[in-house]
């Protein structure tokens, strides 16, 4: 076991506290700033793509896995993100400044859309951001002016110190700047005040009531906050498909960012990140195991969303606490080695209370 | 033809349209009652049902009505089994992992039905498929009639079943509390798995009666989500409100379709869904109890 030993603020503020974590952290930043020169275009570009879903996961974390706000929209923000950052290039910004435009306007619509909530949560507020995203999604195919209809709109080059990002190598990089970005900044929030007060609205409104917290306002704020970083990852979306067309922003992509937040492992940034490296690489995984399975079996045509049922299921039922606690399990077996105790884990039994009279 | 005569052809059609939506409502609200659980997967239990009802009018060469039975037959047989296997594992959890948990089922049902019955559209025959009857000058398509009658008649026998027979008062007793009921002496989860099965018994009527209205694809589980809003205007865990709330659905589509611009059909039931909740969260014939929503 390790034991904290503080002798300043500095020692407790540090992100990283002991040696093992810093060097793996420093050995997967490099296996990272590496890749891209090793690894085949396929890898490279599917990297990317994964990179991108952890911005997403992160950005529907913030809400549903901090505060407690269960969004069943989130591709709402992806698409209003998406269409954002092609209008404002389109406008002739530079990159950096359209990408951070796109997402503060993804952010002011998560302003708006988090009033309702207010009013409404729980499984209601499910329901209304569901329906928000059919609608949006339906206002996107239809708005043609802006988001050129079904027929999709092409995604111009962007530029970024004078070169362009399109290619494989650089748009890589970039993902992972972004990435890097927004996971430091949430860690950070999440440390601070604000990260509090969204996990005390998250384990009891009333109680974080009757601490000062203003519940309603930073109920809003969860939601700007996690619309904006969603808005992001829906900006640099629109760079890797390169040709937008409003049913990448179906219902099947909110479903799949639950799904990674879910799987992940609710209230942790880390098991947003691996929540959304499984279920973004779950298709190629998939895909290369149809190769392997029998002509019969490797046609079939609802494979995908079976297994993704079939993984949603296993650890709703398996591993409540998703992929970051099968981590914290493993992590404490090797620090305790010879005396892990299974029983550390075994929660007591749960009584869920009913939300009919409250 | 008049105007008169045009708003009544559209209140028809409408009320054919709300009729499915309200028999969605009815079976949503059955599980929600029991269990607290919203029913995510109720949309593909229906798909499934309507492509086992094509499967046994077409394939097997049923007659129309026995498929619909074996429709509603397997329907009822893998709701109790999605209770009894999957959903009653996780009783006393959050509401959150029960709802993940429909979502999970409901991917693997959608999943299920890809892999057996593949991505094409069938159509599935009914005796009143491309007949119309005329009263006073509006033209009833004969399949509307029969909605309307199915999900009369599956109203009425709920109604009377929960009133009066002692299963019915033994779910009535267990959704208000469910500790109590137990300690009455009523088997509660074998309860709670019976009215999955009626729910989902509910879910196969209206997918083999949506059926020639729309074509039998993976899609027709979308129909559930309109469910969710004729539930919500009706007001959560009421069973008139769930019929109401349909109806009205189908009525305001319809009408939408015609009076407001184009798109406005497809979102009118989500924008309803909205404004109630934000603006009336109790809906129509809600509880008359304070709730949070």
């Amino acid at each position: 076991m390790r034991f904290s030993y503080d002798t300043s603020y500095a020692d407790a503020q540090r992100l990283l506290r002991h040696w093992p974590g810093r060097i793996a952290y420093a050995v997967l930043a490099a296996v990272l700033l590496a890749g891209p020169l090793v690894l085949p275009k396929f890898f490279i570009g599917e990297a990317a793509a994964t990179f991108i879903a952890c911005i997403m996961a992160l950005g529907l974390m913030v809400l549903t896995g901090f505060t407690g706000q269960v969004s069943l929209g989130h591709a709402a923000f992806v698409a209003i993100g998406a269409y954002a950052e092609i209008g404002l290039l389109d406008a002739g910004l530079p990159f950096p400044l359209a990408l951070s435009l796109a997402g503060a306007i993804a952010g002011a619509a998560g302003l708006l859309i988090g009033l309702p909530a207010i009013r409404v949560s729980g499984l209601y507020l499910a329901m209304v951001t569901l329906a928000f995203a059919l609608v949006v999604e339906q206002a996107v195919g239809r708005w043609k002016s802006v988001t050129g209809g079904y027929d999709g709109a092409q995604v111009p080059d962007a530029l970024l110190f004078g070169a362009n990002i399109g290619g494989l190598v650089p748009f890589y990089y970039v993902c992972l700047a972004v990435l890097v970005l927004v996971l430091l900044a949430l860690i950070n929030l999440t440390r601070g005040y604000v990260g509090r007060a969204f996990v005390g609205i998250r384990d009891s409104e009333a109680a974080a009531h009757a601490l000062g917290i203003w519940v309603s306002g930073y109920k809003v704020l969860a939601f700007g906050i996690s619309a904006a970083i969603t808005g992001l990852g829906g900006a640099l979306l629109a760079h890797q498909v390169q040709y937008v067309t409003p049913d990448v922003f179906s219902l099947n992509l909110s479903m799949q960012l639950v799904l990674m937040v879910v799987v992940g492992g609710l209230g942790s940034l880390r098991g947003a990140v691996l929540g959304a490296v499984l279920i973004g690489l779950l298709p190629t995984a998939i895909s290369r195991l149809k190769a392997a399975l029998p002509s019969v079996a490797a046609a079939q045509f609802g494979l995908d969303t079976f297994i993704f049922g079939l993984v949603l299921a296993g650890f709703v039922l398996f591993e409540p606490s998703g992929l970051n606690g099968r981590w914290i399990k493993l992590r404490t077996f090797f620090e305790a080695f010879p005396l892990y105790r299974r029983r550390t884990f075994v929660r007591g039994k749960a009584y869920a209370s009913s939300e009919r009279h409250r | 033809m008049t105007l008169d005569a045009a708003v009544l052809q559209l209140a028809v059609n409408g009320a054919a349209v709300g009729a499915i939506y309200a028999l969605v409502a009815l079976g949503l609200v059955m599980t929600y009652k029991a269990t607290e659980v919203l029913n995510f997967a109720y949309g593909d239990v229906l798909m499934l049902s309507a492509f086992i009802g094509w499967y046994a009018s077409a394939s097997l060469g049923l007659p129309f009505w026995a498929a619909a039975l074996v429709a509603v037959g397997a329907a009822a047989a893998l709701s109790y089994v999605i209770d009894a296997g999957v959903m009653r594992r996780i009783a006393g959890q959050p509401h959150f992992s029960a709802v993940m948990l429909t979502i999970a089922v409901s991917f693997m049902l959608r999943g299920l039905a890809g892999m057996v019955f593949g991505p094409t559209s069938r159509r599935l025959e009914t005796p009143w498929s491309g007949q119309t009857s005329r009263f006073s000058g509006v033209v009833v398509a004969d399949i509307s009639l029969a909605i309307i009658a199915t999900a009369s008649v599956v109203t009425a026998v709920l109604f009377v079943v929960l009133r009066t027979t002692r299963y019915g008062i033994g779910i009535q007793a267990a959704s208000q509390n469910q500790l109590a009921a137990y300690l009455c002496g009523i088997r509660v989860k074998r309860l709670n798995s019976l009215v999955w099965a009626v729910s989902g018994a509910i879910a196969a009527a209206s997918g083999v009666l949506l059926a020639p209205l729309a074509l039998v694809d993976i899609s027709l589980w979308g129909v559930v989500l309109k469910g969710f809003a004729a539930l919500v205007l009706g007001g959560f865990g009421s069973m008139p409100g769930a019929v109401v709330g349909g109806v009205s659905i189908g009525l305001i589509e319809q009408f939408a379709g015609v009076y407001l611009p184009d798109g406005f059909k497809d979102v009118s039931a989500q924008l309803v869904l909205i404004l109630v909740l934000l603006c009336f969260p109790r809906g129509l014939l809600g509880e008359a109890h304070g709730r949070r929503v």
